[in-house]
């Protein structure tokens, strides 16, 4: 007689191996997600930083620089 | 950042789709092995993220010869993405293994050739980020990261052929066979047709996701310089 040794259920070590694959790339997808709302976030912020650097320095009075002029011997005097 | 090119969103939704498909042919349509059981199902997905990942180091080792032939950083910046996508699609290869041994090889893990050689790889390339991270200088980070994708590129190489040269109980699928493999099992028709639209899957998959981190990396690189341009 010919007897054939009935298949393994071996199933939930199948489910356990599916459900990694679609964790683990769900996971990276949503990293991916993440880092990009971040990024974006610090661009807003660094973007209102940079708006409100430019603005402060249009609106400050101008200082007048005191000029400086080099004497014929050499030495700096201040007008 | 700008907006999503329509040839990536259509690539995104097709990704999904293919995916569905893929784990669909996989878990209904291919016929359940004999001996093993369903767990053979996992060898579809298992083979195909780790054809891609190998692929994705070697591609990235020739990406490092670029960049030290070029000095251009967009192609640091390729590589990095490359890594990145083969390092995860190369765990999954090596959880689902440990998980196709424990019923077959009654253990979940054996230093057998193949699985410490795929080991080494993941750890070569996890070292890789870390070697990034310690370095400020992006010039240097980048030719130092070259030099070294270069060097661990060998290691993809090596894990592949590994079944082929060493003494191992890992079975040899494609291309070959190995007597004293555990696990082996020869590939009807519908598991074939099965086993190559894995394949296309992963590779349309990693293609995807290389892209989006390509961007991703684009616009990191972007705000480091607006960082820069607000702290001056």
């Amino acid at each position: 007689m010919f007897f054939q040794e009935p298949t393994p259920d071996t199933s939930g070590y199948m489910i356990a191996g599916y459900a990694v694959v679609f964790i683990v790339m769900g996971l990276y997808v949503v990293s991916l997600y993440l880092r990009n709302r971040n990024l974006n976030r610090d661009v807003e912020m660094l973007e209102e930083l940079d708006k409100t650097a430019s603005e402060l320095e249009t609106n400050q009075p101008k200082l007048k620089k005191p000029t400086k002029t080099v004497t014929k011997r050499g030495r700096k005097k201040e007008q | 950042m700008k907006n999503k090119p329509v040839t990536l969103k259509i690539l995104d939704v097709f990704s999904i789709l293919v995916l569905g498909t893929a784990a669909y042919l996989a878990l209904v349509v291919a016929p359940t092995e004999r001996v093993m059981g369903d767990v053979q199902r996992v060898f579809y997905f298992h083979v195909g993220t780790a054809w891609t990942a190998l692929l994705g180091f070697i591609f990235a080792a020739v990406l490092s010869v670029i960049y030290l032939v070029t000095k251009d950083r967009k192609w640091d910046r390729i590589q990095v993405a490359a890594i990145e996508v083969s390092l995860v699609f190369f765990f999954i290869t090596i959880v689902l293994g440990s998980i196709w041994a424990r019923p077959v090889w009654n253990t979940w893990w054996t230093w057998d050739p193949r699985l410490t050689t795929a080991t080494i790889t993941e750890l070569i390339y996890i070292a890789y980020f870390m070697l990034r991270q310690g370095i400020d200088d992006p010039d240097r980070r980048a030719r130092f990261g070259a030099v070294y994708a270069l060097l661990g590129g060998l290691s993809a190489p090596i894990t592949f052929f590994a079944i082929r040269l060493f003494r191992t109980i890992h079975p040899v699928v494609i291309a070959g066979s190995n007597p004293e493999a555990d696990g082996s099992f020869n590939m009807t028709g519908d598991m074939l047709g099965v086993f190559f639209f894995a394949l296309f899957t992963f590779t349309v998959i990693f293609i995807d996701l290389f892209w989006n981190r390509i961007r991703l990396g684009e616009f990191q690189e972007k705000v480091e310089q607006l960082k820069l341009k607000v702290t001056m």
